[in-house]
């Protein structure tokens, strides 16, 4: 069985913020991780190799620093990492990304054929969970997106038996193998690699992947050439509430403390009292 | 797992790092093992680096280390509550390449020195504790590791696992850390605009300014403050004795954030933001503290080996140096096809005997015990310096020697004639 799993480095959006005049994306100290999601598609792949053996290879579009990404990924036990790299990518959104990873995995397929490919259900930088979809259908695969569990594999048969999770339920679906499946987070857990995966990981070759060697002739289709979608502003959505506020008493009897908390409830809602007085009649 | 290595470097702090460069560029093969993420990811220092112990590892660092500052101003504050009193000496000496002292960014930094160690042939694995040493008929053979599949063997074994070493207690080769020689340091990292730091500290591009600072600052308690402008961003923090923390019951960040209010303080820091806090053990035992640092197929480095000068506030240097000198012992060893046995490796030993570390460290052998036995220098004296400078500067109508007079009665007052004779005699026998 091979698997190919896609994964992106993503800046922590935990640690991102959006500055207040600029309205740029602050990125200054936030380290680069890989998205979280994309990690429960490559445990999902590796429990596949453990279970029927094959191989896993991880694809990762981006710039140089990106190896960091997929050597982590070669620790937990992948077996072969493509770095997809050029600066004809850049500025690719979600259509001109999955021109370029389909492209390059019908390069892998010319080498070995693949049976399903992973991706997590979306970034946590992008939000779009475009990339995985698109992918299956420029390869005409079939695509199961949100997995929650795989519940059995045929190898004989090649199919494949998912649980989805839909709006209002559990959708059991089975399908045809070569497919796709878009992962949902929290539906495994990461392995803690063994020693001998981290002794190839540092010392594997990485496959760095320009353009042309990813087998796309032309521009048209990728970078800022191949990207539809036009970003017109962005800015930081107001906050909906204002801070908490600490009210302070030094007063040990609960009667007291309750009364002052109410005094200065008071103050700020001033119909909030006759409005309780009005009902408590 | 079969491979074997000649040599295991525990850690890829500065001591793992100058170790396992040192060996490899020896051509020795080497496996460094690191507990956190990325090199330096769980290191933490003030942090200022002295070109000299980088230089004799890695002599042309300045081409693509990632360096912040070169310092050319130091100031050095003794605070009471309000104000300090100091000394600010800022030369154009400093000015001229090659520099004497940069702010780093460790996790930059090391970053970058694990990446030098790497290419010299180094082996670096990430994310793995070593667990223990594996010890056969007395001698140390090699590591397991939290892995799977987790045990390596080597000829030698470099523990560079910085202060508290898990490892050396666990073999039995020192002791418990004991509260009263370890600082708890703590700090964050306030950025602000390099416009903006170069404008309130008085510097070009690329100049950095530090700051030390002793006194009140750390409540009574034996230790010190340190601000250091990086690029984009000031670092400052304070540290103190493990032990007086506990005594006091005051924890390191309420200190730390007293310091920041402080009137001295307070504008330098104002409008920044705070990205990042760490906190982090320091040795601080000194040359009575360093247990032992070799035996048969062991060595240890660094924070390990308790091997930090607190006094002139150098640990990083050290760590380097004593990395390097232990990756020295075992290339010249190698060399001469001898085992890595107890005996031959007393050659460490003597290499730190014969260098700074161990010079400095003596020098100042009796300084930690008598800060610790004698709490007026962080109390009682930074408020009567204060008082006395007040009293010289302040133009109020009376005469100079009734204000002398008047600082003398006050200093007297507070130690008496005796305890005055005897601080002096005590901190000059310390620094002698």
């Amino acid at each position: 069985m091979h698997s190919v799993v896609c994964i992106k480095q993503v800046p922590d959006s935990a640690q991102i913020r959006v500055h207040p005049v600029t309205n740029t994306i602050m990125r200054q100290g936030v380290p680069a991780i890989i998205n979280p999601y994309d990690l429960f598609a490559l445990e999902e792949a590796l429990r596949l190799k453990d279970k029927f053996g094959g191989t896993v290879t991880v694809v990762t579009m981006g710039p140089p620093m990106a190896e960091a990404a997929l050597r982590k990924c070669l620790s937990f036990g992948a077996d072969d990492a493509i770095l997809v790299s050029d600066r004809a990518f850049a500025g690719s959104d979600t259509l001109a990304t999955s021109y370029a990873l389909s492209a390059v995995i019908r390069k892998i397929m010319e080498d070995m054929p693949v049976d399903l490919i992973f991706t997590g259900k979306q970034t946590i930088d992008g939000d779009t969970a475009q990339v995985g979809p698109g992918i299956a259908k420029r390869l005409d695969y079939q695509l199961l997106t949100y997995v929650s569990r795989i519940v059995d594999v045929d190898t004989a048969k090649k199919e494949i038996q998912v649980e989805r999770r839909a709006e209002g339920g559990v959708q059991l679906l089975e399908t045809s193998l070569p497919c796709l499946i878009t992962m949902l987070e929290g539906t495994n857990e990461m392995r803690f690699g063994d020693l001998d995966d981290l002794f190839r990981a540092a010392r594997h070759e990485l496959k760095v992947w320009d353009r042309v060697a990813a087998g796309i002739d032309t521009v048209e289709m990728i970078g800022l050439k191949g990207s539809p979608t036009v970003v017109s502003k962005v800015f930081a959505p107001k906050p909906r509430s204002k801070r908490a506020e600490l009210i302070e008493s030094h007063d040990s009897d609960p009667k007291n403390l309750a009364e002052a908390a109410l005094a200065k409830l008071f103050t700020q809602h001033p119909n909030l009292e006759q409005e309780i007085a009005k009902r408590a009649v | 797992m079969a491979e074997r290595f000649d040599v295991i470097v525990v850690g890829a702090g500065m001591a793992g790092n100058a170790a396992a460069y040192t060996l490899a560029k020896g051509g020795l093969k080497v496996l460094q093992i690191e507990r956190g993420e990325t090199p330096g990811s769980k290191n933490v220092q003030g942090a200022i680096l002295y070109a000299d112990a980088i230089e004799k590892i890695i002599p042309d660092f300045r081409d693509d280390a990632p360096l912040e500052r070169h310092l050319i101003e130091q100031r050095v504050w003794v605070m009471d509550d309000a104000s300090y009193v100091g000394t600010h000496y800022r030369s154009e000496d400093f000015n001229k390449p090659p520099y004497n002292r940069y702010t780093i960014i460790r996790v930059h930094f090391d970053q970058w020195f694990n990446k030098k160690a790497r290419e010299a042939g180094v082996l670096t694995i990430c994310e793995t504790t070593v667990t223990d040493l594996l010890i056969e008929g007395g001698k140390v053979v090699g590591v397991r590791t939290d892995r799977q599949g987790g045990e390596v063997r080597a000829d030698a074994v470099i523990l560079a696992d910085g202060v508290n070493s898990r490892l050396a207690v666990k073999a039995g080769f020192q002791p418990e850390i004991k509260p009263e020689n370890v600082a708890l340091a703590v700090k964050e990292i306030h950025f602000l605009p390099q416009e903006t730091i170069e404008a309130r500290f008085n510097i070009g591009e690329e100049e950095g300014v530090a700051i030390e600072m002793a006194g009140k600052i750390s409540a009574g308690m034996m230790g010190t403050g340190f601000l250091y402008t990086n690029k984009e961003s000031i670092t400052l923090g304070v540290g103190c004795m493990l032990s007086d923390f506990k005594q006091q019951k005051i924890s390191p960040y309420e200190l730390l954030d007293r310091m920041k209010t402080h009137p001295s303080i307070a504008p330098l820091i104002a409008g920044s933001e705070m990205k990042e806090y760490a906190a982090h053990l320091i040795p601080e035992g000194g040359y009575n503290a360093i247990p032992q640092v070799y035996g048969d197929g062991w060595m240890i480095a660094g924070d390990a080996g308790q091997f930090v000068n607190g006094i002139h506030r150098e640990g990083s240097n050290l760590a380097m140096t004593t990395g390097m000198l232990a990756a020295q012992t075992l290339v010249e060893l190698r060399a001469a096809d001898k085992p890595f046995s107890a005996a031959n490796l007393a050659e460490y030993k003597k290499k730190l005997d014969d260098s700074f570390v161990m010079k400095d460290l003596k020098k100042y052998r009796r300084m930690p015990e008598i800060f610790h036995k004698n709490k007026q220098f962080f109390t009682t004296y930074p408020d009567l310096l204060s008082r006395a400078a007040q009293t010289l500067i302040r133009v109020d109508g009376v005469d100079k020697k009734t204000k002398e007079k008047e600082i003398k009665k006050s200093f007297i007052a507070s130690r008496s004639l005796f305890g005055l004779i005897g601080d002096a005699f005590k901190f000059w026998r310390a620094v002698e």
